[in-house]
């Protein structure tokens, strides 16, 4: 009886979205386990929680952050090639807004009074939090438009403002690295309670991301708009309306990751923060098993997702390879996910365990 | 044996099944040199399918395909065209944004010092479709071409290819003009005179009438005759092609009678002089609470078209909707739904279900859409709603998580009205909701929609069976030519309805 429930309980794991990227993250940590010493090792220092794995978990917080966003876009069949840049845009406004004085506007202290001054903030330090937030949705709201209203292909659409984004950026910042002393917007990239603080906001907006997909009708309706779009304006469905949002969304979560990335190193770099990162989002949802083409989604397997890519990076990285050339070492995960999970691969795996998902209902 | 020396094509019992489907159940067919020959039936009577076995599409369970009196097996649509049989599907195989001698000459183009030699190429274009009777500057880019230039340049592509023995047209003329249909009537004929035989597949008989030599009717996968087209009549045809089926529905009568009382006087919904060009002609049609509406025509007769009209698929260009006395205007589907109009469409898979969605939430869509995004039901209601539209309608499925795609046609189209009667609608336009579906799950939607109508719901039911219109619909309105002909109403039977079709008295 026992060996049946448990029996039970692993079909179903088999079935869910979640298996096959949990099989890809257990392939990677095993891989680490047994070449870098010490990977799972946890030590309390100071009461705060430090070791490989940690780390591993907190560099993986800006990637799991947009992948929120983008599973959601993706699952409406668009994409989102922006966030990068939009994150740029997000932190030069998070920190022009702290440290205006580089960029010459006038103000009554002294500059060199400022420097290592780790309490001073020009603006408010929660209008530093909301305004950057409000530029990224609205950076959203942009793509979104041109996707929905403007008709134009979301690569394309998106192409746009990836482009512009940083030259925007540079603009706000003047192009100049501003370099930020404030410990308590630092806090959101550096501190810890117990884990790391980014990780509980990471927590955060998945918990956000879930309710309003679960808990309202707006999952529902990506899915439906996502795997038959003809089918759902049959239904009353307002897909504009539905892709707008889930447009929106991804850009404010753009914001977040980059109130993340740009406290935790203490600068806005307008040409670094946010590079490639698109690309890693994007990969973080196709590992997680969205459909590129639209339809079902798991936020949580897009998350596992972002961990298969940061402890990719992180292993490479532990085996000496050159930063550089981590790209191809992740291109090279990527050719093993997309093999793995091609229909032939699915269905032989899944018959292994014992489960057959194409079970087909006659009359 | 003159006969048998004149055919290009004989295929001979052919049969060929899909998952629960017998499309073609041991079909003879022969096309002769020299001949246009007509293939009609009504959706689903396997005019596609026998076409796709011919290409090499698809591949025959059983049966044989000669040509020329030698047998061949069609192995794929590539060696279909080397033996001389050209498809010319509508719109398709075709690049809109090159040329017409590109379209025409692509993949074949004339080379010179490893470049294309667009002189030799051109010149080779423009001889093509004069061979058409159709003088026109080659380098034009297609898309700026009209639908019938389209067409001929598919037609010439594929005389070019091959030397063509057989040409295969799908439905040419569906977006034609008069006159253009005209001039390719005209091309038709001079390859006919060549030499070539031609299978043309329509549904406008009066075209069949005009162009064809011979007709092959099928009927529901079955092939119901070949004959001449002099020598039988139009009205003949039609009855061939709708055929009759046995059936008990003697109940059914009865049920009709008595919801006939509950029908209102005042019109739900009232429109006058809506049209829209190029699909239905200006109309005035009064829809009644209590009361099912039948649609009858021929497929594309305007059938389909009239049920969007009064969905807000598409915008008339003409007239105006009143419903509960108040004109409306300018509504989508959602604005549809909240004024409780609801549609099964035609085209289940592409319009009607969500395939990878589960069965519940296919139910809930309509209804969850019309209360908004934040309003969201729970999941035990959810289950509530699926559970109590899976027994009604009896959709058979382990669970009510089982995804669509997984269900039989019947099953699936169960599933789409059930999304539309848990919205409680006050009109529900039915289109072709009994198309593939067994005899007996036939019985129970139709009982469905007169006990539907006898709790006041108006109803219009769209299908291409006449009997099946007969037995539900109070009223039934008839279509010919994208063209509302006449209302009958009161004891209207089969021959009429069809005489009404033919347009002959």
């Amino acid at each position: 009886m026992k060996k049946f429930l448990s029996n039970f309980r692993f079909k179903k794991l088999v079935e869910s979205k979640i298996f096959f990227p949990l099989i890809a993250l257990a392939i990677i940590l095993l891989f680490d386990l047994i070449v870098i010493p010490g990977f799972f090792k946890l030590e309390m220092k100071q009461g705060h929680l430090y070791g490989s794995f940690i780390d591993v978990l907190r560099n993986s917080v800006p990637i799991m952050i947009l992948a929120i966003g983008m599973t959601l876009v993706i699952a409406t069949g668009g994409i989102d090639i922006s966030v990068g840049a939009t994150m740029a845009i997000a932190s030069s406004v998070a920190c022009i807004l702290i440290n205006p004085t580089i960029i010459g506007l006038k103000l009554s202290q002294d500059i060199s009074s400022l420097v290592g001054n780790s309490t001073y903030s020009f603006t408010p330090l929660w209008l530093v939090i909301l305004v950057p937030l409000i530029v990224a949705s609205l950076c959203g709201l942009w793509n979104g438009v041109l996707v929905t209203y403007g008709k134009i292909q979301p690569m394309v659409a998106t192409l746009i403002l990836m482009i512009a984004g940083r030259g925007i950026a540079q603009l706000i910042t003047n192009a100049i690295k501003i370099i930020i002393f404030n410990d308590t917007y630092a806090y959101i990239g550096n501190g810890w309670i117990i884990l790391p603080f980014s990780l509980y906001i990471a927590a955060f907006i998945f918990a956000i991301a879930w309710l309003i997909t679960r808990k309202t009708s707006i999952g529902l309706f990506i899915e439906a708009v996502g795997a038959n779009s003809r089918s759902s304006f049959f239904a009353g469905i307002n897909a504009k309306r539905v892709k707008l949002f889930t447009y929106v969304f991804c850009g404010f979560c753009a914001g977040v990751a980059a109130l993340v990335v740009s406290s935790s190193i203490r600068t806005s770099d307008a040409n670094q923060i946010g590079l490639y990162m698109e690309l890693d989002a994007i990969l973080a949802v196709i590992i997680g098993g969205t459909s590129m083409d639209g339809g079902r989604f798991s936020l949580l397997a897009s998350m596992i997702g972002a961990l298969v890519i940061q402890a990719t990076s992180t292993s490479t990285l532990a085996l000496g390879v050159p930063a550089s050339a981590i790209i191809a070492v992740k291109a090279l995960v990527v050719v093993i996910v997309i093999i793995l999970y091609s229909q032939q691969v699915q269905g032989f795996l899944r018959k292994i365990f014992g489960t057959n998902k194409q079970k087909e209902v006659k009359e | 044996m003159s006969e048998s020396t004149k055919s290009i094509i004989v295929m001979k019992d052919i049969v060929k099944s899909f998952p629960g489907v017998h499309a073609l159940q041991g079909v003879d067919f022969s096309l002769n040199k020299g001949e246009i020959h007509a293939l009609v039936g009504e959706n689903g009577a396997g005019k596609s399918t026998l076409v796709k076995v011919l290409t090499g599409v698809e591949h025959p369970d059983s049966g044989t395909i000669s040509l020329d009196g030698v047998e061949v097996s069609i192995k794929s649509p590539l060696h279909a065209q080397s033996l001389g049989i050209n498809p010319v599907y509508q719109e398709v195989n075709l690049c809109p944004n090159l040329t017409i001698s590109e379209n025409i000459l692509i993949g074949r183009q004339p080379m010179k010092w490893g470049r294309i030699d667009w002189n030799t190429m051109n010149a080779q274009a423009k001889k093509a479709m004069l061979g058409l009777d159709i003088d026109i500057d080659v380098t034009k880019v297609l898309g700026s071409c009209s639908v019938a230039i389209q067409q001929m340049t598919a037609i010439a592509r594929a005389l070019v290819i091959s030397s063509a023995k057989v040409l295969i047209l799908d439905e040419p003329t569906s977006s034609l003009t008069q006159h253009e249909t005209a001039q390719l009537f005209g091309v038709m004929r001079k390859l006919k005179n060549e030499g070539m035989g031609i299978i043309f597949i329509t549904h406008f008989l009066d075209q069949v009438y005009d162009i064809s030599d011979q007709i092959t009717v099928l009927r529901n996968g079955k092939l119901v005759g070949t004959y001449k087209t002099a020598s039988l009549p139009k009205l003949e045809l039609i009855t061939k092609m709708i055929g009759r089926t046995i059936t008990e529905f003697d109940d059914m009568t009865k049920l009709k009678s008595d919801s006939g009382h509950m029908i209102k006087s005042e019109p739900l919904i009232e429109l006058e002089g809506i049209g829209h060009s190029g699909s239905i002609e200006p109309f005035d049609l009064q829809l009644h609470s209590g009361e099912v509406v039948g649609l009858a025509g021929l497929l594309g007769s305007g059938r389909t078209e009239i049920a969007e009209l009064l969905f807000g698929i598409t915008k008339p260009d003409s007239g105006t909707m009143t419903m509960d006395g108040k004109v409306v205007k300018n509504f989508t589907p959602i604005d549809s739904i909240e004024r409780a109009i609801a549609l099964c469409p035609e085209d289940r898979k592409k319009e009607g279900i969500v395939a990878d969605l589960t069965i519940r939430e296919n139910i809930i869509l309509a209804m969850q859409a019309s209360l908004g995004w934040f309003k969201y039901l729970r999941l035990q209601e959810q289950y509530t709603i699926a559970d109590k539209y899976i027994k009604l309608l009896n959709i058979s499925t382990p669970s009510p998580d089982q995804l669509v795609k997984n269900l039989s046609g019947g099953n699936q189209q169960k599933v789409i009205l059930a999304r539309w009667l848990a919205t409680n609608p006050r009109l529900l336009i039915l289109d072709e909701p009994t198309r593939g579906i067994d005899i007996g799950a036939k019985a129970e939607i139709q009982k469905l929609v007169l006990s539907l109508a006898e709790e006041g719901m108006s109803c219009v039911f769209i299908s291409s069976e006449l009997e099946e219109v007969l037995r539900t619909s109070h009223r039934i309105v008839i279509l010919r030519d994208h063209k509302k002909v006449t209302e009958l109403s009161g004891d209207v039977t089969e021959q009429q309805i069809m005489k009404s079709i033919a347009g002959s008295e």
